[in-house]
């Protein structure tokens, strides 16, 4: 008996890893096809990408660059788990750097007041932000997706409005980029100086602290019992006493405060201010993650260090002659094969498992069974 | 689910029954007769030729139709539109349909009318409807998914009357069951599956429910029946003038609940009994805090719980069994164990204060599988790979397992074969012995009238009738489920229907 469970496990590990290898190798194969019809070598970028991305100072970025992946990550996929899709990561973390910004840049508090104050307000901004859009659907029935969607657009239209000399901005002395107040030098984060390689982010250390959370939450709480409750059957939810409203409101509430985080290493460890280019779309970067990380704290820590690997080697390819859509086709392509090859896999696992059940209860059956026959 | 070795053989122009406990592999061979499955190995042979059916399209090419258990038909439809949905290209969507539909209805006695709203048709004319259905496809060999779960004796036998017109015009009918009696009053020939394979084949004359029962499961036939009266003068569960109406589309409302009182005492198991859809679901919801009544109130012990969360009603001892085990009772892709924890995560030993106790859940779950004796490898294994006697003896074993006050069962052994039926009902008489109070809903009327003490007729959203189970008959119960008996039902020996072969209690 022992040994059937033990072997089911390891089929579903095995399962668990087929799923996104299938979607990388089938999305390397497409890619190469993309390549060969430019004309050019695939064999030669592929191998240009991993010698230039495992040198010392892409992986400084790639790290850097997947910490922020990784808080977006998590914070679409607290979403995913109670079956809400929060489009809405996009706006919240906006919202909550440009403020978060402007805070840091008013305080003349040390450091480590200030940096907390930074990171909660950031966190609260973010949560405001997606409670809007819970509370629409809780009350009024609104789709989240929707309502997120909008709510990106809205918070795009307050950046953009305050986001000006005067409003909560000033133009910096080159007269080109127009930002919120610089932070002091004391509200910086940590960074690790690992020499010719470059900084690395202090911030990776609160992004593992954030995954170690998630993992923690809702696998070893009641909390997060009844949260993936919800997110499984709403209906058995309901019936078990969740109270599923509630819980969509709160569940979003917490996606929008962690993806209040996700400005926060580019303004804490790099930009120090919120300008008219900080980073976008990072929202949208983190469904494609978590959908590849397979909800999974481990996995969507491997999607966000695939996704900065991808974008660090694939830049450099373009100083070696290929075009640089490439990382856009390949990013594209991994996420449908990923889609893709996750819902076949279920599907298999699925009804293995039940033809291995079966067929371990027919052979422990047919013992009494026949012992029974003989006796009449 | 496995099916190994099965070997059938049907005859053209009888009504051949299938039977055997839930779980023995009836539906996966029905679902491969029909080609919604395939075979790993073995042949159909249908008249003589040997034949793959890849999807049901191909099936019915071969004359192979089926009735399943839940309807597909379209409400808002007419009968004519519902039958030939799908079938245009057989005969049109005009006159000519509707000649072939009354030809089809006239030659089987279906009674069907063409042009009436399917919505104005009651459970037993929708059924036709789906029967005949088939037949306009050119049907020669129907398959009846469990037929008869749905209706109330009197349509039974009317349903058998139709059955038999079906094989006296040649045609061949596979009837899926599980209630014996039946079987044996309309079937030509009875195949009894065990654990995935055929044990036999008899002749219903010359064979006894008992002996039936006995080839099914390889043990003595259960009954439902109580001793000694264990009820006490404390009640515990009490209803009075609840009131649940809802809005549909058009705006219309429409009353569900009207004025429901009852009480429940310790050690009392109130049944009540209806067909379903008659208000059973949402009364259950609103005992359980899932639906908010608009009027009455609900008092367990001596506090008010008419509006109280579902999570504090469970907490305060209310165990439930629900009528849907796959929307309600369980997570199918969670394991066992997990699915040991749905609803009672507040209580030990799942939980130790905010944080889960999953070594203690997980011991517990391999305690219920012994005690309840659920069929599985492991506790592991996802709950959609069980059988759903299995997932059933899950449900009561973790319900039963919190030493609930009141247990709200709702048709607590539907599709649990008969050795586990009688498992279940030991345990809630044990529990009953203790002082446990219980709602009993269902559609099984041997089981309402031999568990309950008390019974009650639920029709159209109120309780219209109650009955002595001791002396009360299940076709006396039927005709007050139809609507067409109120007040105190007695027990009266000659005015029953005559004709009741209904002997498997």
């Amino acid at each position: 008996m022992k040994k059937l469970t033990q072997r089911i496990d390891r089929e579903r590990l095995l399962l668990g890893i087929a799923a996104p290898l299938l979607a990388i190798v089938a999305a390397l194969v497409v890619t190469a096809l993309v390549i060969l019809a430019t004309g050019k070598n695939p064999g030669a970028a592929f191998s240009d990408m991993v010698t230039y991305g495992s040198a010392s100072d892409s992986q400084v970025y790639i790290l850097n660059k997947a910490t922020t992946y990784y808080l977006a990550g998590v914070s679409v996929a607290i979403g995913f788990r109670m079956n809400l899709f929060n489009i809405g990561v996009d706006g919240q973390y906006r919202i909550a750097a440009f403020f978060a910004a402007v805070l840091g840049g008013a305080l003349t508090t040390p450091g480590w007041i200030s940096i907390p104050l930074i990171i909660l307000c950031a966190m609260g901004t973010g949560a405001v932000w997606a409670a809007i859009a819970g509370v629409l659907k809780v009350t009024r029935g609104v789709s989240e997706v929707i309502s997120t969607i909008m709510l990106n657009s809205i918070a795009t239209a307050i950046i953009a409005f305050l986001l000006q000399p005067g409003k909560l901005a000033e133009l910096q002395s080159g007269g080109t980029v127009v930002s919120t107040k610089p932070l002091p030098t004391s509200s910086y984060f940590f960074q690790i100086d690992t020499g010719a390689a470059g900084e690395l982010w202090g911030f990776i250390v609160i992004a593992v602290l954030v995954g170690i959370a998630y993992w923690f939450v809702l696998g070893r709480t009641r909390f997060g019992f009844d949260l993936r409750t919800v997110g499984q059957s709403e209906s058995a939810a309901a019936a078990s006493g969740v109270s599923v409203k509630k819980m969509v409101a709160t569940s979003m509430v917490i996606s929008g405060a962690v993806a209040g985080l996700i400005g926060m290493p580019t303004l804490l460890n790099d930009s120090h201010q919120f300008s008219n280019d900080f980073p976008v779309g990072i929202g949208f970067t983190g469904i494609a993650i978590a959908l590849l990380g397979r909800n999974h704290p481990v996995g969507i820590a491997l999607g966000a260090l695939l996704w900065g690997f991808l974008e660090r080697t694939t830049n450099h390819l373009e100083f070696e002659g290929y075009d640089k859509e490439i990382l856009g086709v390949i990013q594209g392509v991994i996420v449908l094969c990923v889609v893709i090859a996750y819902e076949i896999v279920r599907r298999y696992g699925l009804k293995r498992q039940q033809q291995r059940v079966g067929a371990e209860l027919a052979a422990q059956a047919a013992a009494p069974t026949e012992k029974q026959e003989v006796a009449r | 689910m496995a099916n190994k070795d099965i070997d059938i053989t049907v005859r053209t122009g009888t009504v051949h029954a299938l039977c055997g406990e839930n779980g023995a592999g009836k539906s996966t061979l029905m679902k491969i007769l029909y080609g919604m499955q395939q075979p790993d190995e073995g042949t159909i042979t249908v008249g003589g030729e040997t034949v793959t059916f890849n999807n049901p399209a191909d099936a019915i090419a071969r004359g192979i139709g089926m009735v399943h258990q839940h309807f597909m038909l379209a409400d808002n439809l007419t009968v004519l539109e519902n039958v030939v949905l799908g079938a245009e290209k057989l005969y049109g969507i005009g006159a000519k349909a509707r000649t072939k539909i009354t030809e089809i209805s006239d030659a089987y006695g279906l009674n069907v009318r063409p042009d009436v709203l399917l919505e104005e048709l009651g459970v037993a004319d929708r059924q036709r409807v789906e029967i005949l259905k088939v037949l306009y496809r050119g049907a020669k060999t129907l398959i009846l998914d469990e037929p008869t779960a749905v209706l109330v004796p009197q349509e039974v036998e009317a349903l058998f009357h139709n059955l038999r017109e079906l094989k006296a015009e040649g045609l061949t009918v596979i009837f899926i069951s599980h209630k014996l009696g039946e079987v044996l009053s309309v079937a030509d020939e009875i195949t009894v599956i065990r654990r995935g394979t055929t044990v036999g084949t008899v002749e219903p004359a010359g064979t006894t429910p008992k002996q039936l029962a006995e080839l099914m499961v390889g043990s003595e036939l259960p009954t439902p029946e109580t001793e000694e009266s264990t009820v006490t003068d404390v009640p515990l569960l009490t209803v009075d003038k609840l009131h649940l109406s809802q809005t549909d589309l058009d705006g219309v409302e429409r009353i569900i609940l009207d004025a429901i009182s009852f009480t429940i005492h310790q050690g009392e198991v109130l049944g009540i009994a209806g067909v379903e859809g008659n208000g059973q679901s949402e009364l259950v919801e609103a005992i359980m805090g899932i639906r908010d009544p608009e009027a009455g109130v609900i008092t367990l012990g001596d506090t008010d719980i008419s509006h109280a969360p579902t999570r504090h009603r469970r907490e305060a001892g209310i165990g439930y069994i629900p009528e849907d085990r796959h929307r309600h009772g369980l997570l199918l892709e969670a394991p066992l164990w997990e699915n040991r924890i749905l609803g009672h995560v507040t209580e030990r030993p799942n939980s130790h204060g905010q944080l889960l106790d999953i070594k203690g859940a997980r011991a517990d779950t391999g305690r219920i599988i012994e005690a309840y004796d659920v069929r599985t490898p492991g506790i592991d294994v996802t709950a959609a790979s069980l059988s759903g006697g299995n997932q059933q003896k899950l449900i009561v074993g973790r319900e039963m397992s919190h030493s609930p006050k009141l247990l709200i069962a709702a048709h607590p052994t539907r599709g649990v074969d008969v050795g586990a039926q009688a498992a279940i009902w030991d345990h809630i008489r044990e529990a009953r012995r203790e002082g446990l109070a219980v709602l009993l809903i269902s559609a099984d009327l041997d089981e309402l009238i031999g568990l309950s003490d008390t019974l009650r007729v639920m029709y159209r959203g109120r309780l219209v009738a109650d009955a002595d189970p001791a002396t009360i008959t299940p076709e006396e119960l039927g005709s007050a489920m139809t609507g067409a008996a109120t007040g105190h039902l007695e027990h009266t020996a000659a005015t029953g229907p005559e004709h009741t072969e209904d002997d498997a209690r």
